[in-house]
C-alpha cells in the first residue's frame, strides 16, 4: 500500500511564526498543502493531491512537563515515542493508550507525532473507560487557513472559558487549522496488569459477558473478544484453539487479585477460564491495540466501526457471511474490520452498521485501510447528513476559507 | 454570582455597568404580533407575557442582574423547538435557551428583546440501556434525576455539581459542569455520548449516540460547554457507571495551606488519583463546623478531604498509603472513615460550606478560578492582600485534585458600596488566576460574569476564531447574545481576510 507522492513540494517551517508564513504564501498565491507530521498517517483519509506538504516534523520539543500537576505540552511535531518514553520515567502515561497504525498501514512502529495523534484523535483498548486523545486536550496552539496562529484552551484539567476548540480540532485530521503545540493531561501508569480469559465464546454471547463484566464493581480497563478465526494471529491467544474473551485488570497488586476472583466468580458460567500474568497482557493489548491481525495482508480493506456494544455481533456476523472478518475492542463497541480483498464493499458495512444501531445506537464505519483509488472515489468517514454537511462547509469557511489545508481529506469540499 | 439575596437593584433592569447588547428596537415594536405567532406554535399556557407571570424568569443563580424577556415560551416536543426557532430566525428575534436556570455566571440571563426558551417541559427518561451503560433524557431532567433512574441497578451518572437537585443535563451539557469528582471521572464532555439537537434556523440534527467519538469532526466536542449560543439541545444520551464498590475518605487537618497543597501534591505524585481531594481554609472550616458540627478540627490552617472509591481492597490499600503520605508531611490531624456514616459526616462540612458561610455573612459572591496547583500559596497570599484591601473576608473551598478555586467573597448588599467592591474583588481573583497560568472559570461558565475579562486569556485572534465557530452555526447571532464574548463581530466581518497578495517565498524555511 504506497500512495503515489501528491508532494511537488515540502516546505519544513521550523517555528509557529513560519508555519503562519507558510500558509499565508499558500493563500496568497493560491496553493493547497497537505497538513503532515511525519507522514505516517498519510494513508488514512480521502485521497487528495495537494500542491505541497505543510511539514510539521521540525517543531519538536516539549515544552513543559509537570507531573504533580498532571500535564504536559510539547510542539506538534513531537515524536509520541519521545512524550511516552518521557512519561514512563515519572510512572505517568496518556491514559488514552493511543493506537500506533504502523503495522496496519505497512510501515515502522514509532514514528507518530503528538500533532498527528490529535488530528487523528487517537484511542486504544482503554478508550471505554479513560477517553480518546480528545478527552485528554487541554489547549491547543494552531496556524488556522487564514494564516493567522490562535490558541485555545489552557493547561489546566477543569476549564470551560470560551468554547473547547481543543476538542473540536481533534480528530480534524488537518482540515481545519495546523497544531504547533498541544497540551495535555497525562495520568499515573498503573503498578502491573493481569488478564482473565474466557474461553470459547461465540460473538453476541462475548458481548453479554463482557457488560456483566464492566457493568460489574470489578474495575476493567480493557475488553476484547478475538473469534476463533483471528485468535491464530495473535501470539499470546494462538494456543488457545478457540475463540477469546479478555478482559484486563490494572492496578495494585491486592486490588487486582481481589478484582480477578470475584470476576471469576461472576463470569465463571460463560465458559472455561484462564489468565495471563502482566508481561503477557501488555503485549496482548498492544497487539489488539495496533490490529496486529490484520497487520499481515495489507492488500486487504480494513474498517474501523464504532458502535453500541450489545449491537456489534450483528454487524460482525453480516461481515463474516461476506467472507471478512473481525475482532471486537472496547466490550465491542469498537469492530475492527477485514475485508477478503482490496474491494472495501462500503454499503454492506455502513448497511449493516445503520441496521445494528438504529437511530438510536448511531455509530459510524471508516474505511482506514484502502488503496488510493478506493479512498478517492468512496466516503472514507461516515457520510454526513445534508444539515451536518452544511454546518461542517461552514465551518472550513471560517477557519480555512481559501480551502489551503489539507483539502477534501475528510470531505469532498471541506 | 449565587447572592442570596441580593436585591440591590430594582426589578426589570440589568445591574451595574454591563452592557448588554442593544435592544433591537423594531423587535419591542413588534412585541404583540410575535407573541401571537408564538401562541400559535406552542399553545395555551407555553407562551408567557404577562410581567408578573415572567417575574420568577427575570435572573438566574447569578442573581445581582435581572431583566425581563421578551416573552417566555416553553415548548413541549422538539417539533415545537424546531418552529420556534425557524420563526425566530426568520423574524430576527433574538433567543436566550434555559434549563433550571441555576447558572452562576448569569448564562440563561434574559434580554428585553428575546424570548426566553424555556426547557422545562422536557423532563422525561426516554430510555435506559443497562447492557450498553447510557441513559437518554430530555434535556430538562435533572443531573440527579439521571443518577435516580438507575440506582436501583447500582449504576450513577458521574458529573455531580453541587446544584445536582435542580440543575438539569441540559444546562450540564451547555456549561460542561464539572463537580467533585472530575478528577478521576471526568466534566460533561467525557460523560456526554450523544445530542439531538436544534440549530437556530429549525432544523434539527444528531450527533453521537450510543458509540464512542465522533465518525468526523467532534461537533458534540464543541457543542458541549458551548453556553447556548450554538443551538437548543432537545435530547441527550450520557453513559452511567457502575456505583464504586466502597468508598472511605480521610479527614487530614494541616498547620498551613503550603502543607496541604504538598499533600495534594505528593498524593498525585505517588499516582494515586483520588475520586474526590477537596481543601477548606480555616474561615471556611469555622463556618462549616459551626452549622454542621460535624467534628473537623478548628485548631488547623487547612482541611482536606481525600476520598478513595473503587474495590474494596483497593480503597483499603491506598487509604494507607495515603495516610503514610499525610503523615510524613507534618499533618496535625488525621482521621479516616471506619463506617458509611463517618464519610457522609466528613463530606456533610463540605457540601454545606457555601450555606455555612451564608449564616455568617449577608451575602457572599462564590468565584470559580482554575490554576496550576503549585501556584496555591501564591494565590491565597494574593487573596489575602486583596482581602484587606477591599476590606472584605473571603473564604476558600478548593477543588484541590483539580486546581478548581472557590473563593466566597463576603459582603453585604444593603451596604452602600459592597456589591461593587466584592465584584472588583473577585475579578481581580480571576485576573490573578490567568496571571498564574490558569483560567477564568472551571466549571461554571463565562455568561455575562466573566465575558468582559476574556480579553485575559484570549487576544484577538484568539477570540475571532471561537467566533467563527458560533457564525457557523448562528450567523446573526441570535442565540443567547451578549454571553461568553465582550463583542460579537458581524460574521461578515470577520469572514474577510486580510492577507496581502503576493509571493513572499520565504526565503529562510527549508524546502526539499
Amino acid at each position: 500500500m504506497t500512495d503515489a507522492a501528491p508532494v511537488i513540494d515540502r516546505l519544513r517551517p521550523r517555528d509557529e511564526a513560519e508555519v503562519v508564513e507558510t500558509v499565508r504564501w499558500a493563500v496568497s498565491d493560491g496553493r493547497t498543502l497537505d497538513v503532515a507530521g511525519t507522514g505516517t498517517k498519510r494513508a488514512l483519509g480521502r485521497h487528495i493531491q495537494t500542491d505541497a506538504t505543510l511539514d510539521l516534523s521540525a517543531l519538536t520539543g516539549v515544552t513543559l512537563y509537570e507531573p504533580a500537576e498532571l500535564v504536559l505540552s510539547a510542539r506538534a511535531g513531537t515524536p509520541v515515542a519521545e512524550i511516552e518514553a518521557l512519561l514512563a520515567a515519572s510512572s505517568q502515561m496518556m491514559a488514552f493508550e493511543p493506537m500506533d497504525y504502523g503495522p496496519l498501514l505497512g510501515r515502522p512502529r514509532g514514528e507518530g507525532t503528538l500533532g498527528g495523534l490529535m488530528a487523528t484523535n487517537l484511542a486504544g483498548p482503554r478508550r471505554p473507560f479513560a477517553g480518546a486523545a480528545r478527552d485528554h486536550a487541554l489547549g491547543v496552539r494552531a496556524v488556522s487557513g487564514r494564516g493567522e496562529a490562535f490558541k485555545a484552551g489552557g493547561r489546566v484539567v477543569k476549564n470551560v472559558t470560551g468554547y473547547d476548540l481543543p476538542r473540536g480540532l481533534s480528530g480534524s485530521y488537518g482540515t481545519l487549522a495546523a497544531f504547533t503545540e498541544l497540551t495535555i493531561k497525562v495520568l499515573p501508569r498503573p503498578e502491573t496488569l493481569e488478564t482473565l480469559l474466557i474461553y470459547g465464546l461465540d460473538d453476541a454471547t462475548a458481548a453479554k459477558a463482557m457488560s456483566a463484566a464492566v457493568g460489574s464493581y470489578y474495575d476493567v480497563s480493557g475488553a476484547a473478544h478475538v473469534p476463533f478465526a483471528l485468535a491464530g494471529r495473535i501470539p499470546a491467544l494462538a494456543l488457545a484453539g478457540t475463540s477469546v474473551t479478555a478482559l484486563r485488570l490494572e492496578g495494585v497488586p491486592p486490588s487486582i487479585r481481589h478484582r480477578r476472583e470475584k470476576l471469576e466468580g461472576l463470569l465463571g458460567g460463560f465458559g472455561g477460564l484462564g489468565h495471563l500474568e502482566a508481561e503477557a497482557s501488555a503485549a496482548l493489548w498492544a497487539a489488539l491495540r495496533d490490529v496486529e491481525p490484520f497487520a499481515g495482508d495489507l492488500a486487504r480493506a480494513v474498517w474501523r466501526v464504532s458502535t453500541a456494544p450489545m449491537a456489534a455481533a450483528a454487524i460482525g456476523a453480516t461481515v463474516v457471511q461476506a467472507g471478512g472478518a473481525c475482532f471486537y475492542d472496547w466490550a465491542g463497541g469498537l469492530i475492527w474490520i477485514e475485508m477478503p480483498d482490496a474491494d472495501p464493499r462500503a454499503e454492506l458495512v455502513r448497511g449493516a452498521v445503520a441496521k445494528a444501531g438504529g437511530q438510536k445506537s448511531g455509530g459510524h464505519a471508516t474505511l482506514v485501510r484502502a488503496d488510493a483509488a478506493a479512498r478517492a472515489a468512496l466516503d472514507v468517514f461516515q457520510p454526513l447528513d445534508p444539515v451536518t454537511g452544511a454546518l461542517v462547509k461552514r465551518m472550513k469557511d471560517g477557519f480555512d476559507p481559501s480551502r489551503v489545508l489539507s483539502p477534501g481529506r475528510m470531505y469532498a469540499g471541506v | 454570582m449565587s447572592q442570596q439575596s441580593a436585591e440591590a437593584h430594582a426589578p426589570g433592569e440589568v445591574g451595574h455597568a454591563l452592557v448588554m447588547p442593544e435592544p433591537k428596537r423594531d423587535v419591542l415594536a413588534r412585541r404583540a404580533a410575535i407573541i401571537a405567532d408564538l401562541r400559535a406554535i406552542v399553545p395555551g399556557e407555553g407562551v408567557i407575557d404577562s410581567t408578573i407571570e415572567m417575574r420568577p424568569y427575570e435572573s438566574d443563580g447569578l442573581t445581582a442582574y435581572r431583566q425581563l424577556p421578551l416573552a417566555v415560551v416553553l415548548p413541549s416536543d422538539t417539533a415545537q423547538v424546531s418552529k420556534v426557532l425557524a420563526y425566530c430566525h426568520a423574524n430576527g428575534v433574538r433567543v436566550v435557551p434555559r434549563g433550571a436556570g441555576t447558572s452562576l455566571s448569569g448564562g440563561a440571563l434574559p434580554l428585553e428583546d428575546a424570548i426566553l426558551l424555556g426547557m422545562g417541559k422536557f423532563n422525561r427518561i426516554l430510555d435506559i440501556d443497562f447492557d450498553n451503560r447510557t441513559v437518554t433524557a430530555q434535556p430538562g431532567v435533572t443531573n440527579l434525576g439521571i443518577t435516580n433512574a438507575v440506582v436501583h441497578e447500582g449504576f450513577y451518572y458521574a458529573p455531580d455539581p453541587s446544584s445536582q437537585i435542580a440543575c438539569t443535563i441540559g444546562g450540564n451539557v451547555a456549561e460542561n459542569s464539572g463537580g467533585v469528582h472530575c478528577l478521576k471521572y471526568g466534566l460533561t464532555t467525557n460523560n456526554v455520548m450523544g445530542v439531538e439537537m436544534v440549530l437556530i434556523t429549525g432544523e434539527v440534527i444528531r450527533l453521537g449516540g450510543q458509540h464512542l467519538d465522533s465518525g468526523g469532526l467532534d461537533l458534540l466536542g464543541l457543542i458541549v460547554g458551548s453556553e447556548g449560543l450554538l443551538g437548543v439541545v432537545t435530547e441527550v444520551t450520557v453513559r452511567i457507571l457502575k456505583k464504586p464498590e466502597t468508598a472511605r475518605a480521610v479527614l487530614v487537618g494541616f498547620p498551613s495551606s503550603e502543607a496541604a497543597g504538598e499533600c495534594v501534591a505528593a498524593i498525585i505524585a505517588a499516582g494515586i488519583i483520588p475520586g474526590g481531594m477537596e481543601m477548606m481554609d480555616k474561615l471556611a472550616i469555622e463556618a462549616a463546623e459551626a452549622f454542621v458540627k460535624v467534628g473537623y478540627p478548628l485548631d488547623v490552617e487547612a482541611l482536606l478531604i481525600v476520598e478513595l472509591d473503587g474495590p474494596e481492597a483497593e480503597v483499603n490499600h491506598l487509604i494507607e498509603r495515603v495516610s503514610q503520605i499525610a503523615s510524613g508531611l507534618g499533618c496535625m490531624t488525621l482521621r479516616a472513615s471506619t463506617s458509611e456514616e463517618e464519610r457522609m459526616a466528613f463530606w456533610a462540612g463540605r457540601k454545606a460550606a457555601f450555606p455555612a458561610v451564608g449564616r455568617i455573612s449577608p451575602d457572599y459572591y462564590c468565584m470559580d478560578g482554575t490554576i496550576p496547583r503549585k501556584a496555591l500559596p501564591r494565590v491565597l497570599a494574593g487573596m489575602i492582600e486583596m482581602s484587606e484591601k477591599y476590606g472584605l473576608a473571603c473564604a476558600n473551598v478548593f477543588h484541590a485534585g483539580d486546581g478548581n478555586l472557590h473563593p466566597l467573597i463576603l459582603y453585604d448588599a444593603n451596604k452602600p458600596g459592597e456589591l461593587e467592591r466584592a465584584e472588583a474583588f473577585g475579578r481581580d481573583i480571576l485576573l490573578l488566576c490567568v496571571e498564574v497560568g490558569g483560567v477564568l472559570t472551571g466549571e461554571h461558565g463565562v455568561g455575562v460574569e466573566k465575558r468582559d475579562l476574556m480579553g485575559s486569556m484570549f487576544d484577538e485572534t484568539d477570540l475571532a476564531h471561537q467566533q467563527r465557530l458560533k457564525c457557523a452555526f448562528d450567523a446573526d447571532g441570535l442565540l443567547n447574545p451578549g454571553k461568553m464574548f465582550p463583542q460579537l463581530h458581524r460574521c461578515a466581518e470577520l469572514g474577510r481576510m486580510h492577507i496581502s497578495g503576493g509571493k513572499l517565498p520565504f526565503p529562510d524555511i527549508p524546502r526539499f
